[in-house]
């Protein structure tokens, strides 16, 4: 076991003495953060840490209790430095601030909106269903996500109010507490008293740095986990690609004439790569911290989130040592993956607004899971939320791991 | 003298191609046993089966009382290999290296640093011992492969053609440090096609050629072989046609043998001195300039011609 672990130490040492490969590892998803953090005006001095005062649109055409608790709850004083909204009455016009770039999302909310959700006293059962509209700003995909997820949990919250309601009545009935024709009534209020709930306890959970610093969500804190976890598919590719490489060197035969098992050298080696992308990963966490003032959220979640993406990223890594011939072959090939997996990943843009069959397909890669996983630490979860991305990720990493100590042992990469 | 190393019917073949073919042979104890043959001989496949990189076709062979093909990591605990190339971390410094290396051999702690104190004084490197390797010379860095190879204190080091490529100096330097480390008690298989450095080190020499150990003796024993004949090197200008020099030297009388090779002639004769004069007549008559002559006793060269027709440096 020492041996697996000198390997990788030294392997770890030897990445951050390439310069080359340090401009890939550091300076390049560090600088392209802060490119990008220009880009969106993360750093044009406002003084606050993060996005404020969004401006939506707002078109309430139902006037229902749902529809007012929307509007109340997107003008609550909760979001008042986060959001900026202005009410209007016309849909178009409220599309068009949106198409002016006035306005990064409009949220219209169609007549019969809460009718469809909430029987009315009289009726048997809610009428047909009404969607309501969020009509996204495509140039600010950051901001409009913002309004979006915030006006999605409150649709949940109305979900759960709804689907309680059913159930209460159901039981209410069955125990011949209410009689059938007071169901009606009854379910009305209960979905109605659990659905606004949703405006006093709006289930966003927004990060604030002080207390009376505004509630917001910092666009770097997508992005630079975003790039972060983009060049990490380089270095776990890079790293494999040094298993080729000392081969070819004559370092790796040297290794396998020490009494040392080639099951030891491979396990070092990817240890090393392990090593590297933990390495890697809490640098440019440390560094955005230190000089943006990022927060990432709770540490510990963040700490496990980095261990489970970087072993999610080394299981590809060695996936693509084992079906490379070459090194170069596997320059090419991570270089490749990096970028496909950056952008299905979500590392660019968010996948939000891609379709279903491309979100599905962003699954097989860290990048997704990772990303999914600070997003819910930036918006205020902890570990505790984590378990899905963290469990995909370990997941990945052990599955590709095991394919690829097959194909590695079946071509004797690991061998003279 | 205990033998450390018997070897037994070797073979190592890729597909059809025996690569070594068939050799045996045994090193004694505190012993400089050279393997000369030229390039492509099956020097370094042999080295490579015997440090137990490569698993013998048929045959074995024993190190210390361990097989390499049974028992390869007890070999390994006994061997030091300095490999044809060099295999350290450009990107270390030369002592980081040597402590990594050390590891690896089980050495840890104060016995580590002092031993790699020790070898770097026997490496004359002490005093660029923190500068990466990537800043040194060609036979600095060779030094240093050479340091790594000696770490452990191995009762039998592998040296395969460890002068290759590197200035005189450097040359010098690791020769001497051979026979220093032979003085010590450490046993070297030391292979190459320098037949000056096997006559120079060796205690017993074997000579490979194609796979097959064709001779194997002490250089008396081989030399012997070849009578007391001299050799005598004619060193042509580029592009002549030293083929056909050869070719007319042999009908000369008294000359046993002639072979062309780059850019020379070789002769083997009972008295080099009195070729000399109607071989460069020879040469005269067939366009040939000569440039330089050498005039050697029986060698380790007369005897790998005597043996195979050719020259070792082909």
């Amino acid at each position: 076991m020492i041996k697996v672990f000198l390997i990788g130490w030294k392997d770890l040492r030897l990445a951050f003495r390439d310069r080359a490969a340090l401009m890939l590892i550091l300076a390049a998803p560090f600088l392209l953060t802060v490119g990008l953090g220009f880009v969106t005006g993360r750093f044009s001095g406002t003084g606050d840490s993060g996005v404020s005062d969004i401006a939506v649109v707002v078109v309430n055409q139902d006037g229902g209790q749902i529809g007012n608790a929307l509007v109340d709850l997107l003008r609550s004083p909760d979001l008042d430095n986060l959001l900026a909204p202005t009410v209007l009455d016309d849909p178009a016009l409220a599309r068009r601030q949106v198409d002016d770039d006035q306005a990064a999302a409009a949220v219209i909310i169609p007549a019969g909106f809460t009718a469809s959700i909430i029987p009315t006293p009289g009726d048997a059962a809610a009428g047909p269903l009404v969607q309501l509209e969020i009509y996204g700003n495509p140039t600010r995909p950051t901001t409009a996500g913002i309004v979006r997820t915030i006006v999605d949990q409150f649709l949940s919250q109305v979900e759960v109010g709804r689907v309680g309601a059913q159930v209460v009545v159901t039981q209410l009935l069955g125990q011949g507490l209410i009689q059938p024709q007071d169901a009606a009534q009854v379910g009305a209020d209960v979905a109605a008293r659990q659905a606004l709930a949703a405006q006093g306890s709006p289930s966003i959970t927004v990060t604030t740095t002080t207390g009376d610093v505004a509630a917001s969500f910092d666009p770097l804190a997508y992005m630079a986990p975003g790039l972060a976890l983009m060049f990490l598919m380089f270095t776990v590719a890079n790293g494999g690609r040094t298993l080729l490489s000392e081969r070819a060197q004559g370092t790796l035969p040297r290794l396998l004439v020490s009494p040392t098992s080639s099951a030891q050298v491979l396990g070092g080696k990817v240890f090393g790569i392990f090593l590297t992308g933990v390495a890697q990963m809490f640098i440019l966490i440390g560094a955005s911290t230190l000089l943006f003032g990022l927060s990432w959220g709770d540490p510990l979640g963040v700490v496990v989130l980095v261990l489970a993406a970087v072993v999610g990223a080394v299981g590809w890594g060695m996936l693509i040592t084992a079906l490379a011939k070459t090194a170069g072959q596997i320059n090419a090939i991570g270089s490749a993956v990096m970028l496909i997996f950056g952008i299905l990943g979500g590392s660019f843009l968010s996948i939000d607004y891609m379709p279903g069959w491309f979100v599905a397909l962003s699954k097989i890669t860290p990048n997704a899971w990772g990303l999914d996983g600070f997003t819910i630490l930036a918006l205020g979860g902890g570990l505790a939320d984590l378990g899905q991305p963290i469990a995909a990720l370990l997941a990945m990493g052990i599955v590709l791991f095991a394919v690829a100590v097959v194909l590695i042992n079946r071509r004797g990469i690991a061998q003279a | 003298m205990p033998t450390i190393l018997e070897v037994h019917n070797l073979v190592k073949k890729y597909g059809d191609f025996a690569a070594v073919n068939d050799i045996s042979f045994d090193i004694q104890e505190g012993e400089i046993f050279s393997l000369l043959g030229p390039n492509g001989a099956g020097k370094t496949t042999t080295i490579s089966v015997l440090s137990t990189l490569y698993t013998p076709t048929a045959g074995d062979a024993v190190v210390g009382g361990h097989s390499v093909s049974k028992e390869p990591m007890a070999v390994r605990r006994l061997i030091g290999v300095v490999p044809q190339d060099l295999a350290i971390y450009d990107e270390l410094t030369a002592r980081e290296n040597l402590s990594f290396w050390g590891q690896m051999y089980g050495l840890s702690g104060r016995a580590l640093k002092l031993r790699i104190d020790e070898v770097l004084g026997q490496i004359g490197l002490s005093d660029k011992a923190g500068q990466r390797i990537k800043t040194y010379s060609g036979g600095m860095k060779r030094r240093v492969n050479i340091g790594v190879g000696l770490l452990h204190r191995p009762r039998l080091l592998f040296m395969d053609e460890p002068t290759v490529g590197i200035d005189p100096q450097s040359r010098r330097a690791i020769l001497d440090s051979v026979k220093d480390l032979n003085k010590q008690g450490m046993t070297v298989l030391y292979t190459t096609h320098y037949m000056e450095e096997a006559q120079e080190l060796s205690d017993r020499v074997g000579i490979i050629d194609h796979g097959e150990l064709i001779a194997l003796g002490t250089q008396a024993e081989l030399t012997r072989q070849v009578g007391e004949n001299d050799t005598l090197i004619l060193h042509a200008a580029e592009g002549d046609d030293v083929a056909a020099l050869a070719a007319a030297v042999r009908t000369l009388p008294d000359v046993l043998r002639a072979e062309a090779a780059d850019h020379t002639v070789t002769i083997i004769a009972p008295e080099a001195e009195e070729i000399l004069a109607p071989a460069v007549t020879k040469a005269n008559d067939i366009g040939v300039k000569i440039h330089s002559v050498e005039i050697r006793e029986p060698n380790l060269e007369a005897v790998f011609l005597h043996l195979t027709g050719r020259a070792l440096r082909d």
